[in-house]
């Protein structure tokens, strides 16, 4: 319950609305758009799944400001996320890194849909398997209509007429 | 084996079930301390009002086991912690600095430490989360534990309480003093 | 007194629940017509008193009743009435009983409706629902009750959080959870056919209207929570990714799965245990939404009131529900015979392949959810998992799926000609090739993944219109008989063309938008001009006023195109002072080829005020793409053979013959 309370109140500086001002931006518009696509890919930390660029706590207003600054002093692109990553882990990005404790993410896709894949090729040959032994075919219910609901059905079948 | 297959649903259900009971016990938020072991990132912080003398960097951490304080006026949680940091330095067990964090009014925090007290041996202002960020700080507060040799110990986050101390930070001091 | 009512009436209805889940299934056990007959009274009973509680709640809202403890933390005297209304559940008290309200609205029709389905079914299905209806009363009374007091009551309420307080996110939840409550049906439907052990083409037919009803509820829910975030939290976004949305679009796979399973087993009696699988997964991805939401074991920007107890609750619910139906699908899933045969080239086998990529995709999407805290559960650290990873895994295993939608309508059940059909389907191929060498030479070949998404849903929309155009022989016979024709083509029909057509337009709407859009941030004074996609955009100024529960700056822009006025846009920035929270109201004039979007932000040292203008390409696509699938879903439900109470059991007339 304690925990529970302090990231409650840790929660409180959340604020979805406007994000970027103009007066963090740079003047050099290739600098700026550089800023702009790391911020989209550095998750602020205190908000929960959205990036710093779309956000306006203030702790990612505070690291925009410091993407920026990295920027204007010749950091590449990478090495400001790698700082980032440094201070936060792989937690803050929001493309996660391809490494050991990933590997399950960004190859489960491929897993799961070659899974699929087998189970319906598996599905198609043993039905054919059944055909050729002379099962399967085409009978409808493992339960055979009783008396009182053919008369229902006959009942039925006249209204849907009607 | 076919009929097995028909089972495979329910294992699936039961092992995310127990992921999920797993879940209610791990925190989402807290993040790991990406600088246990390592050394404290370079800051050097100008000192709050009223304390005009002298700010707060990371060169002043060498030499003695200290505590460096992540807090700010508008934290609430601060306010739970504050009485056990005044004890904790009215004892002087330990020095405690403090990096007063994001403060909107350059007042507000000098304003604070001066009506119900001031536990910091150094305060740093830092209005623009510049050391927060070198530190990996997402709230307030959070506390670092660091050794003479300026190397990160460990990091708390949320407020310290008496079992805290006891059961974490006063054993983990002893031992670094010790070395 | 009318909420003491009201918390009476929720008690009983659990206590009616309970008579409800025992009575009939024994009865139909036994085949005691008079027990199962308790379903259909106990359903309407129960139905009606959580109507009163319900009641009872709006009623202590509306009147701002500040001795009800929910009342005082989500409402406030100042608010609209209407935001007063949607109050009750805009929280997470108030917004579980209206999902009781829901589960007994369709418990009610079932017991309504149903009166052509076997009485033993019915009784079964009721039960069903009744078992559902105990845990969540349960939940309510136990954990969340919305009638708890407060005394002495405070003068005044703390408000509802202003984001809240707006027509879609108002009408969002209860979109959502008729979707997802809807979903129990289906399942309720497929517990009974396990437990009765037949699962027919009938038995699908049932199925059907209610799957189909449910996905176009939260079809809308999904649309409606979409359009909010795109007009409201001000940047032009409209889909994020974010756990909490990827929790409601997981039951939205699996129901469109299971409404193109259920087909196959109706018209060709096979795939009948993957579509009784299908329904469980159904509602367990509506119930693993609401855990997720309501737990906080993924938080994010959305989740309501996190709280473990109601967590483990929920847990608890959708391990024994789900967990519960698993046991039974395993214990009686291999007895259901396999039905007829098909090639995989077919109609069949397309929809087969529709459900595996449905699925897979489905898969994918729990698995990138979800990962953090698998992770996290097993010591690896923290990570997040963002729109890159959904984009990249995700939407390919879309793509395969709209090239086969355009196909599958044309292959003849059983056995279809792969060449053949793509024959036909050369116009559609054409027009995908146009439409892309037309994008391209306007917008440039700088973004080719969005001219081939643009060619896809030009090929999905020309695929659809040619099956239609194939069925009323358009061109292959005289003009009046394909109009003929077209009279007569089944509503269901409709129902699939619009859907399909639906979703080419969504993917227009999308693609275009994500990739041509537009921004420019700046600080205005007046009389300043911008220029945003060629578009003029001139500042006059703002000004400041009042409105019932806040106050707003209004910034005033007319646009021009080559100096002719196009519109005058009026975004807000409001504060409400009860919560000091601000929201913006973005203003949007929509255009057939894209949105103009301002939003006005705060003044700065100079007088100006921060703007921020964006030209969002075809955005409106997204919202007709959506109202074309519920209209499908809608024109199919209309469809005489899927009206509830008109079963035919056809295919066991033929067998019996």
């Amino acid at each position: 319950m304690k925990t529970l309370l302090v990231t409650l109140l840790m929660a409180l500086t959340a604020l979805p609305v406007l994000a970027v001002e103009p007066s963090e931006m740079l003047k050099d518009p290739a600098k700026e758009a550089r800023a702009r696509e790391v911020s989209i890919a550095l998750r602020c930390v205190v908000c929960q799944n959205q990036s710093i660029d779309d956000s306006n706590a203030q702790l990612a207003r505070d690291m925009r400001i410091l993407v920026r600054e990295r920027i204007e002093a010749g950091d590449s692109n990478q090495e400001v996320l790698d700082y980032m990553v440094s201070r936060y882990g792989d937690f803050v990005l929001l493309e996660p890194p391809v490494k050991g404790t990933t590997y399950a993410l960004w190859f489960g896709p491929l897993v799961i849909v070659g899974l699929g894949v087998v189970a319906v090729v598996a599905f198609y040959r043993r039905r054919l398997r059944a055909v050729a032994a002379g099962g399967g075919g085409t009978q409808a219910a493992s339960v055979p209509l009783s008396d009182d609901e053919e008369k229902r059905l006959a009942a039925l079948m006249e209204d849907a007429e009607s | 084996m076919r009929r097995l297959m028909y089972f495979l649903p329910l294992v699936g259900l039961l092992i995310l079930g127990g992921f999920f009971l797993k879940g209610f016990e791990l925190n989402p938020r807290e993040l790991p301390n990406m600088l246990q072991g390592k050394q404290v990132p370079d800051f050097d912080l100008k000192p709050i009002k009223g304390r005009d003398d002298k700010g707060f960097s990371s060169k002043d951490l060498q030499g003695d086991v200290s505590l460096v304080n992540i807090f700010g006026s508008w934290c609430v949680a601060c306010q739970v912690e504050h009485p056990f940091l005044m004890a904790v330095k009215e004892r002087n067990l330990v020095p405690i600095h403090g990096i007063d964090w994001r403060e909107q009014d350059p007042d507000a925090g000098p304003e604070w430490l001066r009506k119900s007290g001031d536990p910091y041996t150094l305060v740093g202002d830092d209005p623009l989360s510049k050391a927060a960020i070198a530190f990996g700080v997402t709230g307030a507060p959070e506390t670092f534990l660091v050794d003479a040799d300026t190397v990160v110990r460990y990091k708390h986050i949320g407020p310290i309480t008496p079992e805290v101390w006891k059961e974490t930070l006063w054993p983990l001091i002893q031992e670094l003093r010790k070395q | 007194m009318i909420t003491e009512v009201g918390h009476f009436a929720l008690v009983l209805a659990l206590m009616v629940a309970g008579v409800q889940a025992v009575v009939p299934i024994v009865g139909a056990h036994r085949g005691n017509a008079a027990w199962m007959a308790v379903g259909r009274t106990s359903a309407l009973t129960q139905f009606v008193l959580v109507s009163i509680a319900f009641a009872a709640l709006i009623h202590a809202f509306m009147t701002s009743d500040f001795s009800v403890l929910n009342v005082v933390r989500n409402s406030h005297s100042d608010k609209p009435m209407f935001y007063k209304i949607s109050g009750v559940w805009g929280n997470h008290e108030g917004s579980m009983l209206l999902w009781c309200l829901i589960l007994a609205i369709f418990g009610g029709a079932v017991a309504l409706f149903g009166r052509n389905l076997p009485p033993t079914l019915r009784a079964r299905v009721l039960g069903i629902q009744a078992l559902i209806s105990i845990g969540f009363l349960g939940f309510v009374l136990l954990t969340s009750n919305p009638f708890d007091r407060l005394i002495p009551a405070p003068e005044n309420g703390q408000g509802l959080n202003p984001l809240l307080q707006d027509p879609g996110l108002a009408l969002h939840p209860p979109f959502l959870y008729l979707g997802y409550v809807g979903f129990s049906i289906a399942f309720s439907f497929a517990m009974a056919a396990l437990i009765e052990g037949r699962v027919d083409a009938a038995w699908a037919r049932w199925v059907r209207p209610w799957t189909l009803a449910a996905w176009g509820f939260l079809t809308v829910g999904i649309a409606l929570g979409s359009w909010w975030a795109y007009y409201e939290l001000g940047w032009g976004g409209w889909w994020y990714w974010d756990p909490v949305e990827n929790a409601s679009f997981l039951p939205w796979l699996a129901g469109t799965a299971l409404l193109h399973s259920a087909i196959v087993v109706e018209k060709r009696n096979a795939l009948k245990g993957w579509t009784i699988f299908l329904a469980i997964v159904a509602f367990a991805m509506s119930l693993l939404g609401t855990f997720l939401v309501r737990s906080g074991v993924l938080t994010s920007v959305h989740a309501f009131a996190t709280d473990p107890e109601r967590g483990v609750f929920i847990l608890v619910l959708l391990m024994v529900y789900i967990g519960g139906a698993f046991v039974l699908f395993a214990v009686r899933g291999p007895a259901l015979k396999a039905g007829s045969l098909f090639r995989p080239v077919s109609r069949e086998g397309s929809l087969l392949l529709n459900n595996l990529l449905m699925t897979t995709g489905a898969g994918v999407m729990v698995l990138g959810t979800l990962y953090p805290l698998f992770l996290d559960a097993l010591g690896g650290g923290k990570v997040s998992v963002g729109p890159p990873f959904f984009n990249a895994a995700f939407v390919p295993i879309m793509i395969p799926m709209v090239l086969v939608m355009a196909l599958g309508p044309f292959m003849s059940w059983k056995r279809g000609e792969a060449l053949a059909t793509c024959k036909r389907l050369w116009p559609a191929l054409a027009l995908a090739v146009a439409t892309m060498a037309g994008v391209g030479a306007v917008m440039g070949a700088g973004s080719p993944l969005a001219l081939f998404g643009l060619g896809l849903a030009a090929w999905l929309f020309g695929g659809s219109c040619l099956e239609l155009f194939q069925r009323i022989k358009l061109f292959h016979a005289p003009f009046s008989e394909s109009l003929g024709r077209l009279a007569r083509v089944p509503r269901a029909t409709w129902g699939m063309t619009m859907a399909h057509i639906g979703l080419a337009v969504f993917i227009v709407g999308a693609v275009g938008s994500s990739t041509w859009m537009v921004e420019s941030i700046q600080v205005m004074k007046t009389g300043d001009t911008v220029t945003v996609a060629g578009f003029d955009y001139t500042f006059h100024g703002a000004r400041t006023f009042r409105g019932p529960n806040y106050e707003a700056t209004e910034g005033t822009f007319t646009v021009t195109r080559g100096g002719e006025e196009v519109v005058t846009l009026k975004p807000e920035k409001r504060i409400y002072p009860v919560q000091g929270r601000p929201t913006t109201e973005a203003a949007i004039h929509t255009m057939v080829l894209g949105d103009l979007y301002a939003v006005i932000g705060d003044e700065d040292k100079g007088g100006g005020y921060v703007t921020r203008l964006y030209f969002n390409p075809v955005v409106a696509w997204l919202w007709l793409g959506s109202a074309l699938l519920v209209l499908g879903s809608l024109a199919s439900l209309s469809d005489r053979r899927h009206r509830v109470g008109a079963p035919v059991r056809k295919a066991q007339a033929e067998q019996a013959s």
